[in-house]
């Protein structure tokens, strides 16, 4: 809990360009609906909150984060290299064959990896059941589990919402990354479900909206989420896809920038944005 | 309880419904099995898991009619250490949730065990909408899953205890009304993957799993009588299928016949056929569902409205016998 604010801020940096860089090498991948998310994996597995060991990946007391936001992989695989679960170097293996850092997470391939998703939709009945698991084991552990917002219109997280709500689960903490765009467009657009905060509320959630790319903001949220008692948490993050490389997406005139990576010959200016840093 | 009247013609005495053999065995494994959990979607006085859960409730979990969550929270316990076990009827925890189990439980290979009761045509006046007779095929799509069709109680309770027994994913199929006695439980054995052989024979093979297991031994005899040496099999497990008893039925009798309770396509005879053609092609006929839904009706007007009678398995003996010979 008391690490720098300057030091996340400088493993944020490291995380885009890692996405940037694994995904580029790949020729397919997700970067911009991984970079939307960073702080708040930064603030989960640097911020003194997510209890994992790389050194003990299956201690079975560790806390869970599960990305049902599966394509977002590349941020989850920065992250645990970081923590040094396996060499730095092996990010550039992303999406190749034989490589445990498959396109969309393989629990099988991986430890560190809590659930395998890409189906969307199914993160967070995983999460239910990690929390339950705790709650039957009595050993604190706590559960985090990030969706995207297009996400949100699978029906089945509605469903585990409401079973989160019934059981008072408040050893789970989901976190939307509203980052506003899907595959074809908008989110806002395509199916909106707003009021998201007063969907879960109504589920009896505890909820939050922040902004998602403060990194204070998420810290901030993730320790009020960790005090709060007998109910599942819920944290709106508002956030921005590509956040980091924002100008040269305008620049590129895809403000969505779906599913594709960085061209190889826009990689350097990419990286000197993230360098640089959001005004 | 007393289950559903019997809706299977036969000789053999009545026993319990597959599903109340379940039930019981369940509860009784619970007190070996302490990381056993329950997932229920609000059908447990029908699928039995409730008899678990008034007896261990904190290992019992309603989360409401919603088969993809139940999937999902089962899966999340299995990856917390648990064996997780869940069920609804076969129509909807395998139709619902299917893709819950391909990705949340098959894909990471997951301690999961999914049972679906009220399978087939069996289950009566309810209709097409509650019968689950595409279960088997799917199921067999799930790369991984063992898939288990018991006969009768004796072996749906043996079945269940070796569920429990196998790491990894498990369908198992159990049905609504009572059904006749194969075996006792004295003298069962049981073992995942392997067939029984019920009775001896040298011109044909009948292949059966579920209720029509003891229409098939009545088949048996009936074609005794005609001077027909036939060989019964219970499949129970349809995958992994038992390859060597395949290749003893094909090379030893030269004909088969297989009857169950589910469509043509991706059941049994699927699996049979599919095997049979590559250890050694003999001539196949088929008592199934065919390409159709069921509809509502008593269990006995249904069974005899679809044909899935021991005349039928039968008849089906001597159209492949006629086959063979020519």
């Amino acid at each position: 809990m008391s690490v720098p604010i300057d030091q996340l801020h400088a493993i944020a940096k490291e995380l885009r360009k890692d996405i940037l860089r694994m995904t580029t090498e790949a020729g397919s991948g997700h970067p911009s609906s991984s970079m939307s998310a960073v702080e708040v994996v930064t603030a989960l597995y640097f911020g003194g909150f997510l209890n994992f060991d790389a050194k003990n990946p299956k201690d079975p007391n560790r806390d869970r984060f599960i990305l049902s936001k599966g394509h977002a992989a590349p941020v989850l695989y920065a992250a645990l290299a970081h923590k040094g679960l396996f060499p730095h170097e092996e990010l550039m293996t992303l999406r190749k064959l034989g490589s445990r850092l498959e396109g969309h997470p393989n629990m099988l391939r991986l430890g560190g990896i809590e659930a395998s998703t890409g189906s969307l939709g199914q993160g967070l009945s995983m999460g239910v059941g990690y929390a339950l698991a705790a709650r039957l084991a009595k050993n604190g552990s706590q559960t985090y589990v990030m969706t995207g917002d297009g996400e949100l219109g699978q029906g089945q997280i509605w469903e585990a919402a409401a079973s989160a709500g019934k059981y008072g689960l408040d050893n789970l903490t989901c976190i939307v990354d509203r980052n506003g765009f899907q595959q074809t467009g908008s989110s806002f657009d395509v199916l909106n479900m707003d009021p998201i905060d007063g969907k879960f509320a109504s589920f009896g959630w505890s909820t939050q909206v922040i902004n998602g790319n403060d990194q204070q903001e998420v810290l901030d949220a993730l320790n009020r989420a960790r005090s709060n008692k007998g109910r599942p948490n819920c944290i709106v993050s508002l956030t921005k896809k590509g956040y980091g490389m924002l100008n040269l997406m305008a620049k590129l005139k895809d403000e969505n920038f779906h599913g594709k990576p960085m061209p190889a010959k826009y990689l350097d200016e990419a990286i000197a944005e993230v360098e640089a840093g959001v005004a | 309880m007393a289950g559903a009247s019997s809706s299977v013609k036969s000789s053999r005495p009545l026993g319990k419904a597959t599903r109340d053999a379940f039930g019981r065995a369940l509860e009784s494994l619970g007190e070996s099995y302490g990381s056993l959990v329950v997932v229920d979607a609000d059908v447990g006085n029908s699928t039995r898991t409730e008899w678990f859960g008034l007896k261990y409730p904190d290992r019992f979990f309603n989360v409401g009619i919603a088969e993809s969550n139940q999937v999902g929270v089962a899966a999340g316990l299995a990856a917390a250490g648990h064996i997780s076990l869940v069920s609804s009827f076969a129509a909807f925890i395998i139709c619902n949730a299917y893709d819950q189990l391909r990705m949340s439980v098959a894909y990471p290979k997951l301690n999961v065990k999914v049972v679906g009761s009220h399978a087939g045509i069996s289950i009566g006046e309810d209709g097409a909408s509650q019968m689950g007779i595409e279960d088997v095929g799917l199921a067999c799509s799930l790369p991984g899953f063992v898939v288990v069709v018991p006969a009768d109680e004796a072996s749906a309770r043996a079945a269940t205890a070796a569920m429990m027994a196998h790491q990894g994913p498990v369908y198992l199929r159990v049905g609504r009304p009572d059904v006749p006695k194969v075996y006792s439980d004295e003298t069962i054995k049981f073992e995942l993957g392997k067939a029984n052989t019920l009775q001896e024979g040298t011109d044909l093979t009948i292949i059966a799993n579920g209720l029509m297991v003891g229409p098939a031994l009545d088949a048996a005899e009936a074609l005794a009588t005609e001077g027909i040496s036939v060989r019964v099999l219970d499949m129970h497990t349809v995958k992994p299928i038992d390859r060597d008893a395949l290749k003893a039925a094909a090379e030893e009798t030269g004909a088969i016949v297989v009857a169950e309770e589910h469509l043509a396509h991706g059941g049994l005879g699927s699996v049979v056929a599919m095997n049979v053609a590559e250890i050694k092609p003999v001539p196949i006929r088929y008592v199934n569902l065919g390409d159709q839904f069921g509809e509502s009706g008593s269990p006995e007007a249904l069974i005899e409205a679809y044909g899935l009678t021991a005349a039928n398995v039968a008849s089906a003996a001597r159209a492949v016998l006629a086959a063979k010979k020519a």
